[in-house]
């Protein structure tokens, strides 16, 4: 009989390919795609056949959430975003540490009344994000109604709201510096909306906005591409 | 592939030749890899959102003689009402001239879906001869065969030369989207003036007389303000 002589196979499986490709997928992925911005709030947006792309600076983004809460994200650059914190700050009769600007410098997204912004800035950022999307937190969102507010003193100071005054504030100063730098495109609006957000919370908005104090007529309305599968 | 063969040739011929192969293990470099990947499939979106530029009509008070007349044969009103509902009506719910009254007519208001088949077929059919013109110019785009200026100035002569034509005028169309509705139908309707090539539209605020048609054809008080409600129970 014969002896059938086993051969010993060595398992080792060569990954250089593997590695090649994984490379390769990693690559792709890195140079196409781009971060998801941090969000207080989950929105669907609506979808649509338009195929104009979202500036990526110089946007204020009005996030507005189903039960109509709002948070403004600023896009522009940073020394004007203090600027306007400051200047919506001092109309209300509060003033910021520097370690709370610093902290705001970082927020992607903000939606508190300028009355709890202090205590707001003051906490870590983890403490922050679940602040925000605390659906139960009624002091959420950035007030859109013109009640009266006292100040630190006692004094009424304003009627105004205070969405209002941050878009005023934000334009404001950005006027300013473009008639220094000629160069410096204006602020453009976006509105984010969820799709089932009832109509009467974004027609507030866009009332608020074109109001005479405001006047500003222009939005982009950020959507979602329309496939086949969302139609 | 991994593989690397070393000739040893020193030892002065004392030792023997020795033949090494060196390998490197790559798994662990393709688990990593792997690890990145999923990372970024998961924290990053391949989709830039889109917008949509949406002009509204300012708030301040324009001058009546300033105000541009919408032709009543071209205007369409549409009439967004809640659960999904889409209505419109074609010209004047009232003619000041004729004073022909339609309020109570129940064939004014029709009904209307956000479908392919609903609105944009009907808007398509009023919107005929623009809406060619403009397609044609939107594939040109879309080949690269003209630049988006050009396309803008060429669309703009199209929507120009259509208002001259004062046999058929082109469709206006008014949007007037009624508390009961969402903001998703807001872009779907916006999205179908886009489709339909319209050259102008409007989103404005509903009036009392629209209010009355669509209390009329859907017998739902809700879409009455509390003054008109009033007055019916009286």
């Amino acid at each position: 009989m014969a002896k059938v002589k086993v051969k010993k196979q060595s398992t080792f499986i060569d990954m250089t390919a593997m590695s090649d490709v994984t490379v390769l997928l990693l690559t792709f992925f890195m140079l196409t795609s781009t971060f998801i911005s941090k969000e207080p709030v989950q929105v669907t947006t609506p979808s649509s056949v338009s195929e104009i792309k979202v500036p990526e600076a110089n946007l204020i983004t009005i996030l507005v959430d189903k039960q109509g809460k709002l948070f403004l994200s600023l896009d522009y650059q940073q020394d004007q975003v203090i600027e306007t914190l400051r200047a919506v700050g001092n109309d209300y009769g509060y003033t910021f540490t520097p370690k709370q600007e610093e902290s705001f410098k970082k927020l992607k997204s903000f939606g508190v009344p300028i009355a709890s912004m202090a205590a707001f800035l003051d906490l870590p950022i983890e403490k922050q994000d679940a602040y925000l999307s605390d659906a139960g937190n009624q002091r959420a969102g950035i007030p859109t109604d013109s009640v009266e507010v006292k100040d630190a003193v006692g004094n009424s100071i304003s009627k105004d709201n205070e969405f209002k005054r941050w878009i005023r504030y934000a334009t404001q100063i950005r006027d300013d510096a473009r008639r220094g730098n000629s160069d410096l495109p204006e602020l453009q609006l976006a509105i984010k909306a969820d799709k089932q957000t009832h109509y009467p919370v974004v027609k507030k908005v866009m009332d608020d906005l074109r109001s005479p104090e405001l006047r500003k007529n222009r939005y982009l309305l950020i959507t979602n591409l329309k496939t086949a599968s969302s139609d | 592939m991994s593989e690397v063969q070393v000739k040893e040739s020193g030892g002065g011929g004392k030792n023997k030749q020795k033949k090494q192969t060196l390998r490197v293990d790559f798994t662990p470099m393709v688990d990593m890899n792997m690890l990145l990947i999923t990372f970024f499939m998961f924290c990053t979106t391949l989709l830039k959102p889109q917008t949509m530029n949406i002009n509204m009509p300012s708030n301040d008070k324009v001058e009546k003689d300033e105000q541009q007349e919408v032709k009543a044969s071209g205007a369409i009103t549409l009439l967004l009402a809640g659960d999904d509902q889409l209505y419109y009506y074609e010209g004047m719910p009232k003619d000041e001239k004729t004073g022909e009254d339609h309020y109570d007519d129940p064939n004014f208001l029709q009904v209307s879906t956000y479908d392919p088949d609903g609105l944009r077929e009907y808007l398509i059919k009023r919107n005929a001869g623009t809406y060619e013109q403009i397609q044609e110019l939107k594939v040109q785009l879309q080949n690269q065969e003209i630049p988006d200026s050009i396309f803008r100035q060429k669309s703009r002569e199209i929507y120009d030369k259509a208002k001259e034509n004062t046999r058929v005028a082109p469709p206006t169309v008014m949007i007037k989207p009624t508390d009961f509705s969402t903001y998703k139908n807001l872009v779907d309707v916006l999205d179908e003036m886009l489709i339909s090539n319209i050259g102008a539209y409007a989103v404005i605020d509903i009036t009392d007389g629209d209010r009355y048609l669509l209390f009329k054809k859907t017998d739902d008080s809700k879409y009455l303000t509390p003054e008109q409600l009033a007055q019916r129970n009286k």
